[in-house]
């Protein structure tokens, strides 16, 4: 397609152009300045409730659980997106609508259906007080919650990337006598570098700002379930601004730089 | 390889929402329905139903307008404004609430000023629809637009060679194309207004009957203690958001595709 010719607004364009330059400035960018005004008007006072508050502890984890959602989501979301692009089968369709689920339910549901799961008589109970493994207000629970709301993106990019190349290279390195096992590694792989790449933003962005179900399940503890955004919460609520506009400012920056780093296109088709 | 994806995600997505379910039954179903029908609970899902229609509304006309002004039209700034659409989409929604509470809340000059002629914005209805328009800005606007550039400018030309004004090409010629890529927008947008979370939490003010809306409901109850009620609402919002989810992936699939 020939790239379109733009002209400069005019009449009805212009009222239209200038409506929607206002509304998205408005709604984002001033936002955005003052945030920057209000931590540069007191970045001491920023910097001492980060460091005293126990921010730098929370953000270290948040990195420690983007990390881990992308190894978990990129071995689970490469096999997921495999056996939903190659495969047809019994049940295919329900696994589909499963897998964009999360992106349908609301943080706290997710906290809470994993408090009744893993909580006093839950389903699960039985099996982590076996396995010794303590998963509300606990590490393990905030994995969870950052593997449930990010269980989407690597799915869908690989499914998608396999569906558009089709299967073609990989029949060919068949034919020539390559095992299933180096087919992946030396044809499928490389094809999905893209897809792999788009997942592990997409995640770690989500990752970095998952608030309601880690507050739920996690119970923001200070020191040892609390995160980046709970500590923001915690920061409002104790009347503690400047560390709360800090972590804000910290947080936003993050994930606009992941966002600026996806190809265009990318972005918002989750 | 499918069966130990499909128990991972039988043990990640569908045991816990079968658990919820599970709960919200364990009343029975009169009890299920006397926990959603509490006055605070029906206040809140009712709060939540309508704020989240009401943002759809006006993202469907400020995005549309957007996304015709991006595609459309050459003007200064133009890329700011394209990048400033996708933030909404990565930035946490707590930091969405946290941006407009230091633009807007009682301390700020902008807030004092208009608590001055006795509006207030956050822990307001003002504040908490303006902060569902910042966490649904992208869908409508990035849904819309590549439909948008595919349309044939040719077209466009071809009416208004024929006498159409501006605003007759808009309804006559751009817009019955992009029906089914507003639907999607619209449905995306209504699925993140009704269980929107974080930005509520921090500036909705959370007044039951008043500003509460049904998922700080439900933290509530969790923190209560009492998840049969928490498991009863989340239920009513699941389902409207699973309604919608469908929606759009069945508009998303294209017509005649194999």
């Amino acid at each position: 397609m020939t790239p379109r010719h733009r002209t400069k607004p005019q009449g009805f364009g212009l009222v239209v152009t200038a409506a929607a330059i206002l509304w998205v400035v408005g709604l984002v960018g001033v936002p955005l300045g003052a945030l920057l005004l209000a931590v540069g008007a007191e970045p001491a006072q920023v910097v001492s409730e980060l460091v005293q508050q126990g921010g730098l502890d929370a953000l270290g984890r948040s990195i420690v659980l983007a990390v881990f959602a992308v190894i978990v989501g990129g071995v689970t979301g490469t096999l997921g997106g495999i056996v939903l692009a190659r495969q047809r089968f019994w049940g295919r369709a329900v696994l589909d609508v499963a897998v964009d689920l999360p992106l349908a339910v609301s943080p706290v549901i997710v906290g809470l259906a994993f408090v009744i799961l893993y909580g006093r008589g839950g389903w699960l109970e039985p099996l982590a007080t076996a396995l010794g493994v303590k998963v509300l207000f606990a590490t393990p629970g905030l994995f969870l919650a950052t593997a449930f709301v990010c269980l989407p993106f690597f799915v869908r990019e690989v499914a998608l990337v396999l569906e558009e190349v089709g299967t073609s290279e990989e029949d060919a390195a068949r034919t020539l006598g390559a095992s299933e096992w180096q087919v992946f590694v030396w044809v499928t792989l490389p094809q999905l570098r893209g897809a792999l790449r788009v997942g592990t933003l997409l995640t770690v962005a989500r990752a970095l700002g998952e608030f309601g179900a880690v507050l739920v399940l996690g119970g923001a503890i200070e020191g040892r379930t609390q995160t980046a955004t709970t500590f923001v919460h915690t920061m409002m609520e104790e009347r503690h601004d400047a560390g709360a506009f800090g972590m804000s400012l910290i947080l936003a920056a993050m994930t606009v730089l992941l966002v600026q780093a996806l190809p265009t296109g990318a972005r918002t088709k989750h | 390889m499918r069966a130990s994806f499909g128990v991972w995600i039988c043990a990640l997505v569908a045991l816990p929402m079968l658990a919820v379910l599970a709960r919200a039954a364990d009343g029975g179903l009169s009890g299920a329905w006397e926990a959603i029908t509490r006055p605070a609970a029906l206040h809140a899902l009712g709060l939540s139903f309508g704020l989240s229609l009401l943002v759809v509304g006006i993202d469907l006309i400020f995005g549309l307008a957007t996304a015709w002004a991006l595609v459309r039209w050459d003007f200064p700034g133009r890329r700011l404004v394209s990048a400033l659409v996708d933030l909404p989409f990565a930035v946490p929604t707590l930091v969405a609430g946290i941006l407009l509470v230091v633009m807007l809340g009682p301390q700020s000059t902008l807030g004092g000023a208009l608590a001055g002629v006795g509006i207030d914005v956050i822990y307001a209805w003002p504040g908490m629809i303006l902060a569902l328009c910042f966490v649904t800005l992208p869908f409508v606007v990035r849904a819309v637009e590549p439909v948008l550039e595919e349309l044939d400018p040719a077209e466009e030309e071809a009416a208004r060679t024929l006498g159409a004004g501006e605003a007759l090409i808009v309804r006559q010629v751009l817009l019955p194309p992009l029906l089914p890529a507003l639907a999607v927008g619209a449905g995306q947008s209504f699925a993140r207004a009704i269980g929107e979370f974080g930005a509520m939490a921090v500036l909705s003010g959370n007044v039951p009957r008043e500003t509460l809306v049904g998922s700080v409901y439900v933290l509530g109850e969790v923190e209560a203690g009492d998840s049969v009620e928490a498991a009863a609402v989340s239920v009513v919002l699941l389902v409207v958001s699973i309604i919608a989810q469908l929606v759009v992936s069945r508009v998303n699939q294209p017509w005649g595709r194999e």
